[in-house]
């Protein structure tokens, strides 16, 4: 590859990894306010480690739960996952055990929650969970439909999400700085007007410096 | 001495020393039903009187619970695992349910066909990875017990898996086992289910166990309950659901009554069975 291939990959790779996880919150915040649920949260699948991650939550547990993991086939979560079968449940608490083992991992108890699996082509990425939406006679299969369409959506957040993680990992990787040069160029990118030149002048001077050692 | 030609024979041939993909002139009589078909298929016909008593269904799913009240009782439980050589093993299981999804499925069943022989296939619950070598280790192992019906309220969306699973079906199928399987909801390919050698299953919002319809829209063909369900959970207790998981175990249950009855049904007659007596076909007479 190129260096300058390497540069533009680098420069696509670096920074994008944040949007896609804006990306993922917005999906959840949409679900949960369409649901007009508690919270909303999407679990990625570490396949390394068979665990799944919060990846992304609305409402409840978003300054806590992120980053929290529990073995992959564990929780309503991991049933989701390993049947890729959507899951709802209009009463969690008449379960004591499943009650204590929820409250334990995440400090709230939910009444009933939603899940649905994240398929993306042939892969399972995570599950969508949407908890205490409110009660009403009897759940309908339209919303059952609503919620597959926001897991498509979260799906694609996620594969881009994971995609963007793993460049980001090579990049690091490569051992070449090509990470530090990328990341470099996107900040000054992001920059406003006046720092952004201010930025664009001390990298061309710190070019020249480098060059006329180069030569020296 | 030379060898009589068969064909010059006055009597046909014994059926299991012909061919099966030819029926010669005069073997007609041997391939008689030895289910009498009525001029009608009513649901009385089908399964009035049945309990489902004689019929063996298997639970492919995380295990069931034996002691719960709404399972009662499990004949057998296995386990498949990965061993250490990285082959599938299948022992005996002591573990019961590892997350309720299996328990949830058998109590339904059972309470539609309470005297089934039901027998638990643990495949899920030892973590993501390699599930899909252990569900297809599962179901190749059920095919081989030769069970009347095996409830698989899971599917996989790997497409390597695609091809041995259809192949699995379709054996399941030829040796009188009806597989029953959740369909999706999502827009995405997954399987067993969209198989036609299996019997897909969606749900309805009707509240009726005994409710179904047949879609003449398929790959989904049979709608069954599976809307706010009260299902059998972890520890004794129950909990009310919803998903296409617990519409599935509907059909198996109603399979189990028809075979309960009528133990000679392949499973393109059980099909059959269930068409002319679904709710929007024949099911009201």
């Amino acid at each position: 590859m190129s260096d300058e291939l390497k540069a533009a990959v680098a420069a696509g790779v670096v920074g994008s990894q944040e949007t896609f996880r804006k990306l993922l919150e917005s999906v959840a915040e949409v679900a949960r306010a369409i649901f007009g649920a508690t919270a909303s949260s999407i679990f990625l699948l570490d396949e390394e480690t068979d665990e799944l991650v919060f990846e992304a939550i609305a409402g409840y547990g978003a300054d806590t739960l992120l980053g929290q993991r529990f073995p992959s086939s564990t929780g309503i979560a991991g049933w989701v996952l390993v049947t890729r079968q959507p899951l709802v449940i209009e009463d969690v608490t008449e379960d004591p055990r499943f009650a204590k083992d929820f409250a334990e991992g995440t400090g709230y108890v939910p009444k009933g929650l939603m899940a649905v699996p994240l398929l993306h082509e042939e892969r399972a990425l995570g599950v969508l969970e949407v908890l205490d939406r409110p009660q009403r006679s009897q759940f309908s299969l339209v919303e059952m439909d609503l919620l597959g369409l926001f897991a498509n959506q979260a799906a694609i957040a996620l594969d881009l999400l994971r995609r963007a993680r793993h460049a980001e990992e090579v990049l690091a990787e490569s051992g070449d700085g090509a990470d530090i040069v990328a990341r470099l160029a996107t900040t000054v990118e992001n920059l406003e007007d006046e720092r952004r030149e201010a930025g664009l002048r001390l990298l061309a001077s710190l070019d020249e410096v480098l060059k006329s050692n180069e030569g020296g | 001495m030379a060898q009589p030609d068969p064909n010059q024979q006055g009597e046909p041939q014994p059926r299991e020393l012909r061919p099966a993909w030819s029926l010669p002139a005069g073997a007609s009589a041997d391939i008689t039903l030895p289910v009498e078909w009525p001029g009608e298929v009513t649901r009385d016909w089908a399964w009035g009187g049945s309990t489902g008593g004689g019929v063996r269904v298997c639970i492919l799913d995380s295990g069931v619970d034996r002691e719960h009240p709404l399972v009662g009782g499990v004949h057998r439980a296995v386990a498949v695992s990965i061993g250490d050589d990285g082959e599938t093993v299948v022992e005996e299981d002591n573990e019961g349910d590892l997350c309720g999804h299996g328990t949830a499925c058998a109590g339904i069943v059972r309470s539609l066909a309470p005297d089934c022989e039901l027998t638990s296939v643990r495949v899920l619950g030892a973590g993501f990875t390699g599930s899909g070598d252990i569900l297809l280790a599962g179901l190749r192992w059920a095919v081989e017990q030769r069970f009347d019906v095996v409830n698989m309220s899971l599917s996989t969306t790997k497409r390597q898996f695609a091809g041995i699973l259809h192949e699995l079906t379709d054996r399941a199928y030829f040796r009188r086992t009806v597989l029953v399987a959740s369909a999706h909801n999502m827009p995405v390919e997954s399987y067993p289910w969209r198989f036609s050698s299996v019997i897909s299953v969606g749900s309805h919002e009707e509240q009726d166990a005994l409710t179904f319809y047949y879609n003449p829209d398929p790959p989904v063909e049979f709608f069954a309950r599976g809307v706010d369900v009260e299902v059998a959970w972890m520890g004794g207790a129950r909990i009310r659901c919803t998903g296409n998981s617990f519409a599935t175990p509907h059909m198996t249950g109603l399979c189990a009554l028809v075979l309960g009855k009528h133990s000679d049904l392949t499973p393109f007659q059980l099909k059959s069975v269930l068409y002319l007596t679904s709710s929007n076909v024949g099911g009201g007479r």
